[in-house]
């Protein structure tokens, strides 16, 4: 196949049939000033110096690094079951199911993975999914908006930086007042946020774990907010619900997260995918796409496309979201990733997390120089190190090892402080050379 | 068509019963047949203002989801909740329980803007 998209002779044959001479003339009411004299264009290469060119590139990255960078974005093992048959060209090529008739596979997937996200944070309806976490949350606050009538939105300190680096641009021209607790390692000051919470809020926003690892039991500033009106959302790491207390049983009222650890490799710039939950309540606040179960005419169970009302493609300026897809294939890889473990699985998996990251706390916190802050974590945690984090994270680097994120990186007054995450695919070995590697870089 | 003496109408059919200085409002027999089964209303809140011929409430069918325009402007007394749970009522009884707010009249002129029982039904006519 070419992908040349018009030969000489076919630009030549559209040119005479709109009777224009040439392509210059075509242009010619673009002044010169307005176009470039050349497009610096290279030669075309051969097929064979392309795969050499694109795979040069590709060494430049570094993938052999054992992993313990969080943040948001997690290392975890994604079973071939996912990739066999998320693969499959039923899935992989299949558009958007506005046909139901010949569709179901697909509507079906979605419709199960609906249901998985309402198990795993206990709430009661989930959409089909989103981009990513920070656009389900950008979302969740405008439902917030929309069922309260009000427009402060108070963001907790613990709320990922770029989550909240996406809601500020989303709404930068929309009628929201948003507040920001300072960034806090460890739990939530209730202090912090009741300062602000009061009958003009529309939404308090938490996350749990926090961006520091911390765990927390947020119930209290749910009745508290739920008393004044305003509704909890709460952003989430879906592997950590195998262990912690859920969103569903702590009343928050809607709940949001990236889906990247459900079987999404990591890589720069997605794709992932985002989750929304809620309270059946707010089912017609709900943005993007939901997939129903309903039966056909001969009364077999069937599945389509449900309260489209919604939507975008059916009314406009009025829709919940100007979104009108979701990420299907990526949230296909979520259920399937799911059902693979099963239950009683998921929850090993989780503990598997939880239990590395602990041994791995006790082992850091022997190391002179490093001292690992006191909170319940679940399998992340932040240490603050004699010296400038970002240094030590690139010393070790060069040693094979990614030690955690620097959070200098996002807070200026954290230069000194690392977050480290471990997942169930970091092995003892991998854990004590990352012990032996800081200890290394800070003390000699 | 069931077009009943006394009340008002609009060319986008809802209907008001303007009593005092508070009027009712709902949607026509004809809005409620062209539109088929109801399946959900979306309300104002009591105390919001509305404006006249603006979009102040929606009503979703199988078939579509409309827009219900004012009549005249006023502010939101009393909502129908009932809808809320039973919104069938819209098509079962669209002058009686399936009416839709209450409002407290800003400006009795307004009322000039509107039809009367039998200009509502030769407008119908027009239409069909």
């Amino acid at each position: 196949m070419s992908y040349v998209p018009h030969t000489k002779k076919e630009v030549e044959e559209m040119l005479r049939v709109i009777g224009v001479s040439s392509i210059e003339e075509l242009f010619k009411d673009i002044g010169p000033a307005l176009r470039p004299s050349s497009f610096n264009i290279p030669e075309g290469k051969s097929e064979f110096e392309v795969k050499e060119h694109l795979e040069r590139l590709s060494l430049k990255n570094n993938t052999n690094l054992i992993n313990f960078v969080g943040g948001g974005f997690y290392d975890h093992y994604i079973p071939a079951v996912v990739d066999a048959l998320a693969g499959r060209s039923e899935f992989y090529t299949s558009y958007t199911p506005y046909q139901p008739e010949c569709s179901q596979g697909t509507l079906q997937a979605m419709y199960e993975y609906q249901t998985a996200i309402c198990i795993l944070t206990e709430m009661d309806v989930a959409n089909a999914s989103l981009y990513d976490g920070g656009t389900a949350l950008f979302e969740a606050v405008m439902m917030s908006l929309r069922i309260t009538g009000k427009n402060k939105i108070i963001i907790d300190g613990g709320i990922n930086p770029i989550y909240k680096n996406m809601l500020f641009t989303h709404t930068a021209n929309l009628p929201v007042d948003l507040i920001k607790i300072p960034p806090h390692i460890g739990q939530t000051k209730r202090e912090e946020i009741y300062r602000h919470l009061d009958e003009k809020t529309a939404a308090v926003i938490l996350q749990n774990p926090n961006f520091f690892g911390t765990i927390d039991i947020h119930s209290d500033i749910v009745e508290k907010a739920h008393s004044l009106g305003a509704l909890v959302i709460e952003s989430v790491y879906p592997i950590s619900l195998g262990l912690i207390k859920t969103p569903g049983s702590m009343g928050v009222d809607i709940v949001t997260g990236d889906g990247q650890s459900l079987g999404i490799p990591l890589s720069f710039g997605g794709p992932y995918f985002g989750f929304l939950a809620c309270k059946r309540k707010f089912l017609r606040k709900v943005p993007g796409r939901i997939v129903g179960e309903t039966i056909d005419k001969e009364g077999k169970r069937g599945f389509t496309l449900t309260l489209q009302t919604r939507e975008q493609h059916i009314r406009r300026q009025k829709a919940t979201s100007n979104i009108c897809t979701n990420s299907a294939l990526c949230a296909l890889r979520a259920v399937i990733f799911l059902s693979i473990l099963g239950e009683n699985g998921f929850v090993e998996f989780s503990k598997l997390n939880y239990e590395k990251s602990e041994f791995t706390k006790n082992l850091l916190k022997n190391i002179p120089g490093v001292e690992v802050i006191n909170s319940p974590t679940f399998n992340e945690f932040t240490i603050l190190l004699k010296k400038n984090a970002d240094e030590i994270v690139n010393n070790m680097i060069d040693k094979g090892i990614a030690a955690g994120l620097p959070l200098g990186r996002f807070y200026k007054g954290m230069k000194n402080y690392l977050l480290i995450t471990v997942t169930e695919k970091r092995k003892k070995e991998e854990i004590l050379r990352l012990a032996e590697g800081l200890n290394n870089a800070i003390n000699l | 068509m069931n077009v009943p003496d006394g009340l008002l109408y609009t060319k986008e059919h809802e209907w008001i019963r303007i009593e005092n200085n508070s009027g009712t409002i709902g949607v026509t027999d004809y809005a409620q047949d062209a539109l088929g089964d109801v399946t959900f209303v979306e309300l104002p809140k009591i105390g919001d203002t509305i404006k006249q011929f603006k979009a102040f409430a929606s009503i979703e069918s199988v078939k579509a989801v409309s827009d219900v325009y004012a009549p005249v402007s006023g502010k939101i007394i009393k909502i129908n909740e009932g809808l809320l749970k039973s919104p069938e009522l819209i098509n079962q009884f669209p002058y009686e329980n399936g009416w839709m707010v209450v409002i407290e009249i800003y400006d009795e002129k307004e009322k000039g803007n509107l039809m009367s029982a039998s200009e509502y039904k030769k407008y119908l006519e027009g239409i069909q």
